[in-house]
């Protein structure tokens, strides 16, 4: 019975504590992830964004949130229910798995394993089948096109992420990601790779279908896109999983190029801060990024889109994994 | 434990690889076959293949799996049609699957009727502790394998060409646009600033 | 020379660069928002607002249920019933106003000969169930009273365009 404690139940609620104390936060972000936007692209449009709910509108995700909870849930007469309903859930569940190799400070990670990256990777290229499983299920044209646009998009662009992801890989010697973290205790990725940097910024946000790339739900044209269909909490589980990917993107980027929890410069007053406050404030840093190009970029146009992703990106990235390669082999800089 | 999961795994795998042949709706079909192949990377995992289960994710899930997702979405199949010709080829069917079992026997069968093959296996992989497998798969696929390795990777490129020029085809007369062309086009050409006097017009 | 400059700009995002610059540049700005239901901006005399009736200064409500405005409303909101009042003078009994098909176009002040019938300046009058917006001669004759001062300016600031 002791033995049943110790090696296996004890394990397991540390587990679900160390869950809690991640997702808890997380869902937080989210929240005010959408209060975020709003205030920040209510100042670039010389708005005020929502300050009613609470001192500042600060309680206003809550009100949000409790709106679309006591909401009525709508599934069409020509839907597929259960695919229709697992839509949404697999969205939001892939949204919140990839957290469990996020290195959030030195050691602070759920499950620090070898191959995280590639994990993650996997995690973010998941994300296309709840979108593309309610684009289908709601039997509607609208969803059925942005469902369909939103596959083939994350697909173009998931390659060139794959290699901006090589080259920093060949460059930290390591898929886990807590040591590609340590590897850039000296120079942050972003310096060497800086055009990579950019490449990645920009593909993140076709991959989360953010603004300029938010084709899948261009509402000028598709009305919500794969979402037109969905009501009340199965609209907000693809809103939160839709928000909590970003934030995931971000860290990610972070991770790989603005040296995690790393301070700037590695001296007395910097180190002092703790390591999760240097990652929440790069996270930050890339989620306004995020916001700002929404507030400043018009929609692409779809073959646009493609061109960009399989013309542009496409062979710069692989020409940069080649550049990296070259320069690391004949410079002898190659990890270990 | 380990059993435990990987009975589970196995189970589950097995069991949504009959319900790919048996569903009714192709989209279905292809949900459950994506429903193994995760079981199937987590079993790898359970080997302690972590990259091959991840690769796995990642082409045959993320991206393969997409594709047929795609294509059977599109194409509106009726299963009903479908399962017209079923007694017509069911003989031919069976007479495959059969060939593919004995084969499968044999495979598994050599080992344990033949243990001396067993040396002449590829190098095992060196033990999880000192490296990690990712470093064992590179290290032998790139220097044992090498050319078979290339190989394969010409393989895929000749596919890829074949097909892109099966589709490929350039149509005169089209109008399309040149987003370069349109970008390259300077501001002087495009704008023109008049001061209009009130009440005059152009 | 053009075709490098224009390629390198390209390539360096430039255009981009200076399009966020932009937007950045405004996010410091100050804002435009008004508070709405604690600040508000500033109307026009000619606004043409909630409507109402008005009484003349010693209590005699102005209506001589001529019914031009009836008559004049393109969207038939209005419907008027007259009798000889005891006294002998032509009034109302009934001046049923249909806020849910008025157009706000301005016309039933337009021709009232005794500036009964205005359009005052008051917007914020929505309600719950349309059945509230069908006013009867009280309602409107309670809105005479309780914005009479603003009617009574704005008529006068108007006066010299009519």
């Amino acid at each position: 019975m002791a033995d049943l404690w110790t090696n296996f139940l004890w394990p397991l609620i540390l587990i679900l504590i160390k869950i809690m104390a991640f997702v808890l936060p997380l869902l937080m972000a989210v929240a005010y992830l959408t209060y975020a936007e709003r205030k920040v692209i209510a100042a670039m449009h010389l708005r005020k964004g929502p300050n009613v709910v609470g001192p500042f509108g600060l309680l206003q995700p809550m009100a949000d949130g409790l709106k679309l909870f006591i909401k009525e849930t709508v599934v069409p007469t020509g839907a597929n229910p259960l695919v229709f309903l697992l839509a949404p859930v697999v969205t939001f569940v892939l949204a919140l798995v990839g957290w469990a190799v996020i290195p959030v400070a030195d050691g602070w990670v759920i499950a620090d394993i070898n191959v995280g990256i590639l994990y993650l990777f996997a995690v973010s290229s998941l994300g296309i089948y709840g979108i593309i499983m309610a684009g289908w299920a709601s039997n509607s044209k609208y969803s059925f096109l942005g469902a369909l646009r939103s596959a083939a998009q994350m697909v173009s662009y998931e390659v060139s992420i794959g290699f901006v992801i090589i080259s920093v890989l060949m460059s930290a010697g390591s898929l886990n990601l807590s040591n590609i973290v340590r590897a850039q205790s000296g120079l942050w990725y972003f310096i060497p790779h800086f055009p990579m940097f950019v490449l990645f910024l920009i593909s993140a946000l076709a991959e989360t279908n953010r603004t300029p790339f938010d084709l899948p739900e261009a509402e000028s044209e598709l009305v919500g896109g794969y979402n037109t269909e969905y009501s009340a909490m199965t609209f907000a589980m693809f809103f939160l999983g839709e928000y909590a990917n970003m934030i995931l993107m971000s860290s990610l980027c972070t991770i790989l190029f603005l040296g995690g929890w790393l301070p700037p410069v590695a001296v007395a007053p910097f180190t002092w801060v703790p390591g999760i406050v240097w990652f929440a404030l790069k996270v930050a840093a890339v989620l306004f990024f995020y916001l700002w190009a929404r507030a400043t970029l018009p929609r692409y146009r779809y073959d646009q889109l493609m061109r960009l992703g399989w013309k542009i990106f496409l062979p710069l990235s692989l020409g940069w994994v080649v550049v990296t390669a070259v320069a690391l082999h004949l410079f002898g800089w190659l990890p270990k | 434990m380990t059993a435990f999961v990987f009975y589970l795994f196995a189970a589950l795998s097995v069991a949504s690889g009959a319900m790919v042949v048996t569903a009714r709706n192709p989209v279905h079909s292809v949900l459950f076959l994506i429903l193994t192949f995760f079981n199937v990377a987590g079993l790898f995992v359970l080997l302690g293949a972590e990259f091959v289960a991840m690769i796995m994710v990642i082409v045959y899930v993320g991206a393969v799996a997409v594709l047929f997702l795609f294509v059977v979405m599109m194409l509106d199949i009726h299963a009903v049609t479908l399962r017209e010709g079923f007694l017509k080829i069911l003989p031919l069917g069976s007479a495959v699957a059969l060939v593919l079992l004995s084969e499968l026997t044999l495979v598994f069968a050599g080992w344990v009727l033949a243990p001396d093959i067993d040396a002449v296996r590829a190098a095992p992989a060196p033990d999880l502790a000192e490296l990690s497998n990712t470093e064992a798969i590179g290290a032998v696929l790139y220097t044992d394998y090498i050319y078979l390795f290339q190989l394969a990777g010409v393989v895929l490129l000749v596919g890829m060409i074949g097909s892109i020029m099966l589709t490929l085809r350039a149509r005169s007369g089209v109008k399309r646009q040149d987003p370069l062309a349109q970008a390259a086009r300077p501001l002087e050409d495009c704008i023109e600033v008049k001061k209009v006097a009130i009440g005059k017009g152009v | 020379m053009s075709s490098i400059s224009r390629s390198l700009r390209g390539f360096l995002l430039l255009e981009l660069l200076s399009g966020f610059a932009l937007t950045l540049k405004y996010m410091f700005r100050p804002k435009v928002t008004l508070n709405y239901p604690y600040e508000k901006g500033p109307l026009s005399t000619r606004f043409r607002g909630e409507h109402a009736l008005r009484r003349y200064a010693n209590g005699e409500e102005r209506c001589i249920a001529c019914k031009l405005c009836e008559a004049i409303c393109p969207a038939q909101a209005i419907t008027i019933e007259a009798e000889p009042r005891d006294d002998g003078s032509r009034r109302t009994t009934r001046y049923d106003l249909d806020m849910n098909k008025c157009i706000y176009c301005g016309l039933c002040q337009e021709a009232c000969p005794v500036d009964a019938i205005v359009e005052g300046p008051n917007f914020e009058y929505a309600t719950e169930r349309r059945a509230e917006l069908i006013y009867n001669k009280q309602k409107l004759l309670d809105n005479g009273e309780r914005w009479e001062t603003e009617i009574a300016m704005r008529l006068e600031k108007e006066a010299p365009y009519r």
